[in-house]
């Protein structure tokens, strides 16, 4: 046990901490709570019927103006306008004309500036947006939203977009699993079953894959595929399609298929592999002397044989498919995204990262109930590597 | 009937390997040629067909040497990458000597926990990483991504470390300490040199993941932790030239060697 301890220590430093931030931020967002604190206290009197009392908007105005010097006034006004579009502008404005403005009546002062102050729904999205342990990153991520009287509900059909993704995710990952079980349990076979020296060397054919960088095998698939690319070139040549015919392989989900099996194929064919050569080939024989067909033999002897290893080999090809971010996003296009790849969008360019965190911990959710299901059907110490 | 039948089934079979075999294998084979190509194409020119020595050139092998940000690129990997690789080498191979031994208590739910950062998006961990690092003040830096790089490769290290010890006879351990060796000396003569093979390949693999690794690099790495992968990520995304088809060559050279060092390992072995 001594032994495992700094290995654990260092683990749970330099990756079960990071996975548990992760999860805090997804619930957790101090960020408006800590900005307008007299605001949000304020707004507990209000109702929520009509327009807030004049103590909120004398607050609102006080720490806007303060947040506007303390350089929040930003981060602010963009999680207000997650909540509501337009709150972004409304609160940089009001944050600059505020300093003309001396003293009170504030609600008229700020309505001179931005009609949305006279609105009930900027002051409801600014009570969402200040509470410190939320579950709207949540929401969002399973394309819900809360109402003003805070029921839950479906986004309009037009906003949906997390749930198709998820569910986009899952088919791609399915139909790549089927693909590699397709083209992976016939070689599996012929390796498991080739004389040694023959063996090595097919097996040696899909461990170079398996161990050439990601990154210039998803290239390879680039150069093949493209228009002006190897593969329509070849096609052009051979007349089978026309010049201007050219097939849009690569950007778009075809390229995304095609790179992630090519990608995920080794790991169907190493366990199925194993499984395979210790499978007598003396059994395929009795089951030929008593009278089966080929396919019958297959059928009754040999498939229920390997069904570990097609257990093995899908579930670990399906959970690397699940979370799969660099093939897609260099050879995906728009279509061909995945769920990982919103991740990214939103950790990298809309720096949503509460909602980043809250897809990541259902993506998260989802490997691990894998995961758990691998390790019990076949055992994470079996794992073996080629 | 059936002769022919199951003559055409053998037949259609193996046509059926032999393309899935091309499938696994042409796309890094058809890399070698282009790389070698005299025009900025990313595809085999008339030239190139006809065996036109016009039509074939070093050029984007100079560019890459005298390119300073690929230089700099294998600096990072390599400086990165080794460190890495001793830290999880270190670590996972005293958590495998732990994990074997017949005391461990819940054996299986610890082996679970080391080997998830393999199964693991590592999208997710890199999102996790980027937020916790940055509270310690470990973003763009070379430390932060040998941290990550060495938790991403110890699962290799585990697995191969802990299959070479299940074939390790306990009873030359008992051996050696009923002829009095301490722990230590019984690890460092007796284990660790039948144990080496399976070490050596465990860091081979974790050095393998360190060097093609981008996406933690993406999110944690500045200007100044910019690596051979990421280096390549950019040119893929931005201007695609074939001077990353003579980077990728190169790379699947040293692909072939880690692969046949760890097969000749493996060999030895058993």
């Amino acid at each position: 046990m001594g032994l495992v301890l700094p290995l654990l220590i260092f683990l749970g430093v330099t990756f079960l901490a990071p996975l548990g931030t992760m999860l805090v931020r997804s619930v957790y967002d101090p960020v408006v709570a800590d900005a307008l604190p007299a605001t949000l206290t304020a707004l507990r009197e209000w109702d929520g019927e009509g327009l807030p009392p004049e103590a909120a908007y004398e607050a609102a105005a006080g720490e806007i103006g303060a947040a506007r010097e303390a350089r929040t006034l930003g981060q602010v006004a963009s999680r207000a306008n997650r909540l509501q579009s337009g709150l972004r502008g409304v609160f940089t404005r009001t944050g600059r004309d505020l300093r003309e403005v001396a003293e009170g009546p504030w609600r008229d002062a700020m309505a001179a500036i931005d009609s949305a102050w006279v609105e009930p729904g900027t002051w409801h999205a600014i009570r969402a947006a200040g509470e410190r342990i939320t579950a709207r990153h949540y929401l969002n991520a399973l394309d819900m939203q809360r109402l003003a009287d805070g029921s839950v509900a479906r986004q309009p059909e037009e906003r949906r977009i997390y749930l198709p993704l998820l569910w986009r995710t899952l088919l791609v990952s399915l139909a790549i699993t089927v693909f590699c079980l397709v083209l992976g349990y016939p070689i599996a076979h012929l390796i498991a079953h080739a004389r040694p020296r023959r063996a090595g060397l097919l097996l040696a054919l899909v461990l170079v894959p398996f161990w050439t960088s990601l990154l210039v095998r998803t290239t390879s698939w680039i150069v093949l595929l493209q228009t002006q690319g190897v593969v329509n070139d070849l096609l052009v040549a051979i007349g089978l399609i026309g010049d201007d015919g050219r097939l849009s392989m690569v950007y778009n989900m075809t390229g995304t298929l095609v790179a992630m099996t090519h990608v995920l194929l080794p790991f169907m064919v190493l366990p199925l592999y194993s499984v395979m050569r210790s499978i007598p080939p003396l059994h395929m024989r009795a089951a030929a002397s008593m009278g089966a067909t080929p396919a019958q033999a297959f059928r009754r002897v040999y498939w229920p044989q390997t069904l570990p290893g097609v257990g093995a080999g899908s579930l670990l090809v399906f959970i690397l498919a699940i979370g799969y971010y660099i093939t897609p996003a260099l050879v995906g296009g728009s279509s061909g995204q995945l769920i990982s790849n919103m991740v990214a969008y939103h950790m990298q360019t809309s720096l949503n990262w509460g909602l980043a965190a809250a897809l990541g911990a259902l993506l998260l959710v989802g490997v691990l109930v894998l995961y758990l299901l691998y390790d019990r059907l076949v055992g994470v110490e079996r794992m073996s590597l080629g | 009937m059936t002769v022919i039948g199951a003559r055409v089934g053998r037949i259609g079979y193996l046509a059926f390997c032999t393309c899935v075999f091309i499938f696994l294998v042409a796309p890094i084979i058809v890399i070698v040629p282009l790389s070698f190509n005299a025009e900025p194409y990313f595809t085999f020119t008339e030239g190139m067909l006809r065996l036109d020595p016009e039509a074939w050139s070093l050029r984007w092998y100079r560019e890459i040497v005298e390119n300073e940000a690929w230089t700099r690129g294998l600096v990072n990997s390599l400086v990165i990458g080794v460190s890495a690789t001793l830290l999880a080498t270190a670590l996972g191979t005293l958590a495998a000597l732990g994990l074997s031994s017949p005391a461990m208590p819940a054996r299986r739910f610890i082996t679970g926990l080391l080997i998830s950062p393999m199964v693991t998006p590592v999208i997710i961990a890199a999102a996790g990483m980027f937020f916790f690092y940055t509270n310690l003040g470990l973003a763009q830096t070379h430390l932060g991504l040998i941290l990550a790089h060495a938790t991403l490769g110890l699962p290799f290290v585990v697995i191969t470390v802990v299959a070479t010890l299940s074939a390790f006879d306990r009873n030359l351990t008992r051996a050696a300490a009923s002829l009095g060796a301490g722990p230590v000396r019984t690890f460092r003569t007796v284990q660790l040199p039948l144990i080496a093979p399976g070490v050596i390949s465990g860091a081979l693999f974790a050095f393998a993941t360190s060097f093609d690794e981008v996406v933690v690099v993406l999110f944690m790495g500045g200007l100044d932790q910019r690596t051979i992968p990421r280096q390549m990520w950019a040119g893929i995304r931005e201007q695609i030239s074939p001077a990353i088809l003579a980077v990728a060559t190169f790379l699947i050279v040293f692909a072939l060697a880690l692969l046949f060092t760890v097969e000749w390992l493996r060999r030895r072995a058993s």
